[in-house]
């Protein structure tokens, strides 16, 4: 970093000093900037290898460069079901558990009801339950009610829901405890009844916490290895894919699909970053 | 629908649990009541028979000790290591990145974006023996010529750090996020040199998110098998890979269950010695 500093004549005690001075001010700066580079390497190495062609099944070591792995993205037996399989999963189960959260969100923050305490921690016990214990008690349940569910599918679907719900639950919960519900008492002395105030004034409110919950919600279940892996049977969703041929070969497919999955989040992200930045400024505006 | 609701408040709040309540019922305390049941059984796979079983408790600590001791002992240094990496990013996000924070913290959850399979497979590439890092660690003999990093416990434990990161920096920030500037000036004030103001105030302040992003941290963690599966050997197999194959691969339903709760148990001594600490309000947020 003081290379260059180091070529240029000035006394030696003050570049020292200056040095010192420098480092101290910006040691905080740099510190954090190489911890944020540490943290964007693999994705970096994720993206960069989705244009390698490697020289043999294992997608380790960099060749060369090619744009072959995007135009053929699904030229991997089983990786344009697993995908399907994996969005899917993922819509379903998003939808459901954030209605199913922001109720439970609602009824905890704006409710003073007996078993409130009960409430907040079955909502907190999933969350600090290792993921392996979450699978594995959810399969010894599926095992031994083989009349009612088959491995597959549906069950991957009530996983999803059961560990995305508490996530919901704390992200509404965040966003309404701050919330003024003065709007809504106005709402009703305007004559509004609950549902209608909830339509026309609480949902638009809490929108923006659900859109939250949702995006957070649907990237853990289009991520999740380990719960899924216990309760999928036969299914396959682009994770357990990963997991199947890891054992065999690392086509730069799936580094394809995995830098696509990214570069859309990120982006529903961005705008969700930028949405709420907005709605603050907004609501400072009128207040 | 509005004026029943409005008649019968009491009721409101039940109605708006009872679905998401009910799930959690049914697909995660029920099914660690079978889990329970499960883990007293005993026999050969598909011939379980509830037997209170309790041998598969002390059979399961007794065999697999080592792997419990070392799935605790690479969560804890994980953790540790996501402690020291996130508090000086997530502060310097907090104080000095004014405009920028949301975009920093955007740079927290991003790994989250990349399949967690997907992203541990990238630290084969970082790691490969004829990678980058491996050739420059030989060169100025941090390693052997035939060293590697690969199936090593630094690659699981540094694994393991990376994917769990976001789950320190996140509850890291908001405690940081939280604190009143006024606090620091008045500590400056008082003539508190920058030092004694953040060992004084803004450390005792974080200490609540310390403990939290400890907790979140190190749960998961302990119970990881993905990072000793693919960065490391069975040298490092942690007590989650035990329970995987256990459960998936031989078949032995009984003694992973036994295995599991044992997990869970220790787990949750942990949680109530916190909640203990700091209160169980804050606990569950």
């Amino acid at each position: 970093m003081r290379t260059i500093a180091a070529s240029t004549p000035r006394p030696p005690r003050g570049l020292a000093a200056r040095a010192w001075a420098f480092a101290k001010r910006h040691a905080l700066t740099v510190y954090a900037l190489l911890v944020v580079g540490y943290l964007m390497l693999p994705i970096a190495v994720v993206i960069l290898f989705s244009f390698n062609k490697p020289a043999g099944r294992f997608n380790y070591v960099w060749e060369e460069f090619t744009l072959d792995n995007w135009a053929h993205w699904n030229a991997v037996l089983g990786i344009q079901d697993a995908i399907i399989t994996s969005l899917e999963v993922g819509l379903l189960a998003t939808v459901v558990a954030t209605a199913l959260g922001t109720l439970i969100a609602m009824a905890l923050v704006r409710h003073h009801f007996v078993g409130r305490g009960a409430t907040n921690v079955l909502v907190f016990l999933p969350m600090s339950t290792p993921e392996i214990v979450l699978g594995a008690s959810l399969l010894t349940l599926f095992l031994n009610t083989t009349a009612v569910f088959q491995l597959g599918f549906v069950t991957i679907f009530i996983a999803h829901v059961m560990f995305i719900v508490s996530f919901v639950v704390v992200t509404v919960k965040a966003r309404l405890i701050g919330f003024d519900r003065h709007l809504e008492e106005a709402a009703m002395d305007l004559g509004a009844n609950e549902v209608t105030t909830f339509r026309k004034v609480t949902l638009p409110l809490i929108a923006p916490a659900m859109l939250a919950a949702a995006l957070l919600g649907f990237a853990l279940s289009i991520d999740d290895f380990v719960i899924t892996y216990f309760n999928a049977g036969g299914t396959q969703t682009f994770p357990i894919f990963v997991w199947g041929i890891a054992r065999v070969s690392v086509p730069p497919q799936i580094n394809v699909v995995a830098s696509a999955i990214f570069i859309v989040a990120i982006t529903l992200a961005l705008g969700n970053v930028i949405w709420q930045y907005r709605g603050a400024k907004r609501t400072q505006g009128v207040t | 629908m509005g004026t029943f609701l409005h008649r019968h408040r009491g009721v409101t709040p039940y109605l708006l649990l009872a679905p998401g309540i009910l799930w959690l019922a049914i697909f995660f305390l029920i099914p660690l009541a079978f889990l329970g049941y499960e883990s007293l059984q005993s026999g050969l796979f598909p011939n379980f028979e509830f037997t209170w079983e309790i041998s598969n408790f002390s059979n399961g600590i007794r065999d697999y000790h080592e792997q419990f001791v070392r799935s605790f002992v690479y969560a804890g240094i994980a953790t540790g290591a996501c402690l020291v990496l996130a508090y000086p990013l997530v502060y310097w996000i907090a104080f000095r990145a004014g405009p920028w924070r949301n975009l920093f913290l955007l740079f927290i959850v991003a790994p989250f974006f990349v399949t967690y399979l997907v992203r541990t497979l990238a630290w084969l590439n970082i790691l490969a023996d004829q990678g980058p890092v491996v050739s420059i660690l030989r060169d100025v003999h941090v390693l052997g010529p035939d060293g590697r990093l690969l199936a090593t416990t630094f690659a699981v434990v540094s694994g393991i750090t990376y994917n769990f990161f976001p789950f320190m920096a996140l509850p890291l920030y908001v405690s940081l996020e939280q604190i009143d500037p006024r606090l620091l000036e008045a500590a400056k004030d008082l003539y508190a040199s920058p030092t004694q103001a953040f060992l004084r105030v803004t450390l005792p302040l974080s200490a609540p998110g310390i403990v939290a992003g400890t907790l979140l941290t190190f749960i998961p963690a302990a119970g990881d098998f993905i990072n000793a599966a693919l960065l490391g050997t069975p040298g490092q197999a942690m007590i989650g890979n035990v329970i995987q194959s256990k459960f998936l691969e031989s078949l032995d339903y009984p003694s992973a269950a036994a295995l599991s709760f044992v997990l869970m148990g220790l787990i949750l001594v942990a949680l109530l010695v916190y909640a203990r600490v700091v209160g169980s309000e804050r606990l569950t947020g």
